[in-house]
């Protein structure tokens, strides 16, 4: 799956999330979830399990953490899904 | 947040009409329950969006939380706040609002999922909603509260406990309006423990609207309820000065325990703190007993009301035709358990400030140990206009415990 796809998906997965609109609508590899787009931490476990359903994979705690901007997210998908 | 009606104007029309909010329900069939009937408060999703933010309704599945906030904020409106995410910390005003138990509904996701070793699937949203104080928490967040923030449980004493309890506070000068109140969830998980000790009633299946019988001879158990009530107190010095509508002054109260001795157990009073209860309340409003125009007692249809009748004759040294009026919100809304004082303190407060009582429904068949006591005229079954100055409210619950309230007309 291409990094532009992942995005696209991800931009549906985080919005309920987000407290930023201007972040979010800016969105891109370099948006951090809890800087640009004020999602509260507690909520990140949240996305993560949608990430997870939307992209048919499991991730693992180590990944888990890592989740913290787009970037890192999508590694973490392509890793995931090309295992 | 009641039954048969949903915000102050509903439920002020439903009290005065005397409408039941009691329904049939097929899931309680279902599950075979012996009861199959209950009061749930009726909430369109659209009407939840008006109370939370769809981030909040995310996993929500906690009608407790639901109905706490929105009995919650209407009060705070009511009350002349605005609700705005945005607001200054309020150093002066904090909550206590009260539960049995939390977001029931959530808590049995949980147990599914975690039993289905999927602990890490609960997400963020079970804790919040699963634990006690998860109302305060919520409410205390939407309106911005700084003072105390906190939840109560003490059965189905847990609304009238928790009024006093932010009354005492504001009283020892630790706040200067307290927003008070308590929920409970409308669920079958809920109401069934209730069902298995067989004090609900199975015999008005085919007439839900006939179950909830207060006082009657042919009172057959209490019929389960759920839902909210929520009410700001204010020193009266505030109040003033805000030119806040005023529903009621809070004269004073008490607060105690029947310590499960002298007859009382885990599930019955103790007739002596009961008494001790009310007569401690009228001490502490310093009215006298002969001041009280109406009493919004417990009574929940089971066979203890004729004993509580006969607690309040002897606390108040009043009987016959010298009884105050007296009704019972339950025969309209069932037993909305840890919610119950609230909601009842919220019809007991609408009926001061416009000077009516409401309706007993369902006891043309006045129990004869209620009619041993009291005079029939003092249990109305319409509403009837009147000068009310005092009323006084009562709750009791299992673990023996009691609360009762004095309430008085606020003279302009």
């Amino acid at each position: 799956m291409t990094k532009e796809a992942i995005i696209e998906e991800l931009r549906t997965i985080v919005k309920p999330y987000i407290q930023n609109e201007e972040g979010f609508k800016n969105l891109n590899e370099n948006t951090d979830f809890i800087n640009d787009l004020e999602i509260n931490s507690a909520n990140l476990v949240d996305i993560i399990l949608d990430v997870e359903d939307e992209f048919k994979i499991e991730i693992d705690n180590d990944s888990m953490e890592k989740m913290l901007s787009v970037k890192a997210t999508i590694e973490v998908i392509q890793t995931k899904m090309n295992a | 947040m009641a039954p048969n009606g949903v915000g102050l104007p509903a439920f002020t029309n439903a009290i005065k009409t005397g409408t039941s909010g009691i329904t049939y329900h097929q899931n309680l069939k279902e599950k075979g329950f012996s009861c199959c009937i209950g009061g749930i408060p009726e909430v369109s999703e659209e009407k939840k969006l008006e109370y939370l933010t769809t981030l909040q309704l995310r996993g929500f599945n906690s009608t407790s939380i639901l109905y706490g906030c929105m009995a919650g904020i209407d009060a705070w409106k009511d009350a002349g706040f605005s609700v705005d995410e945005n607001s200054k910390l309020d150093y002066d005003s904090g909550l206590i609002f009260g539960t049995g138990t939390s977001g029931i509904e959530k808590f049995r996701e949980a147990i599914y999922k975690i039993d289905a070793q999927q602990v890490r699937r609960l997400g963020s949203t079970s804790v919040v909603q699963t634990m006690a104080s998860g109302i305060s928490a919520y409410l205390g967040g939407i309106l911005g509260l700084g003072n105390q923030v906190t939840t109560n449980s003490s059965a189905c004493t847990t609304g009238t406990e928790a009024l006093l309890l932010g009354f005492e506070r504001i009283k020892n000068g630790k706040a200067k309006r307290m927003l008070v109140g308590s929920s409970s969830d409308s669920s079958l998980y809920t109401w069934g423990g209730f069902d298995a000790m067989r004090v609900m009633s199975y015999k008005h299946n085919e007439t839900p609207e006939k179950g909830s019988r207060p006082m009657s001879a042919s009172a057959a158990g209490f019929v389960p309820g759920s839902g909210a009530g929520a009410l700001v107190l204010e020193s009266l010095e505030s109040a003033l000065e805000r030119k806040a509508t005023i529903y009621a002054e809070v004269l004073g109260g008490n607060i105690n325990s029947g310590g499960q001795r002298n007859g009382g157990s885990l599930t019955a009073p103790n007739a002596e703190a009961v008494q001790k209860c009310i007569t401690d309340a009228i001490l502490d409003a310093t009215i006298s007993p002969t001041d009280i125009d109406v009493i919004n007692g417990h009574l929940t249809a089971t066979s203890k009301d004729s004993l509580e009748i006969e607690n309040w004759t002897k606390a108040l040294q009043r009987k016959g035709v010298n009884f105050p009026y007296i009704n019972s919100l339950k025969s309209m809304v069932g037993h909305c358990l840890a919610a119950s004082g609230a909601i009842e303190a919220v019809a007991s407060v609408i009926q001061v400030k416009e000077q009516f009582v409401f309706p007993n429904l369902n006891c043309e068949d006045v129990h004869p140990e209620v009619l041993a006591l009291i005079s029939a005229d003092k249990i109305p079954t319409k509403m009837i206009r009147k000068n009310i100055t005092i009323l006084a409210k009562a709750s009791f619950g299992f673990g023996d415990v009691n609360a009762c309230v004095i309430f008085k007309k606020h003279e302009h």
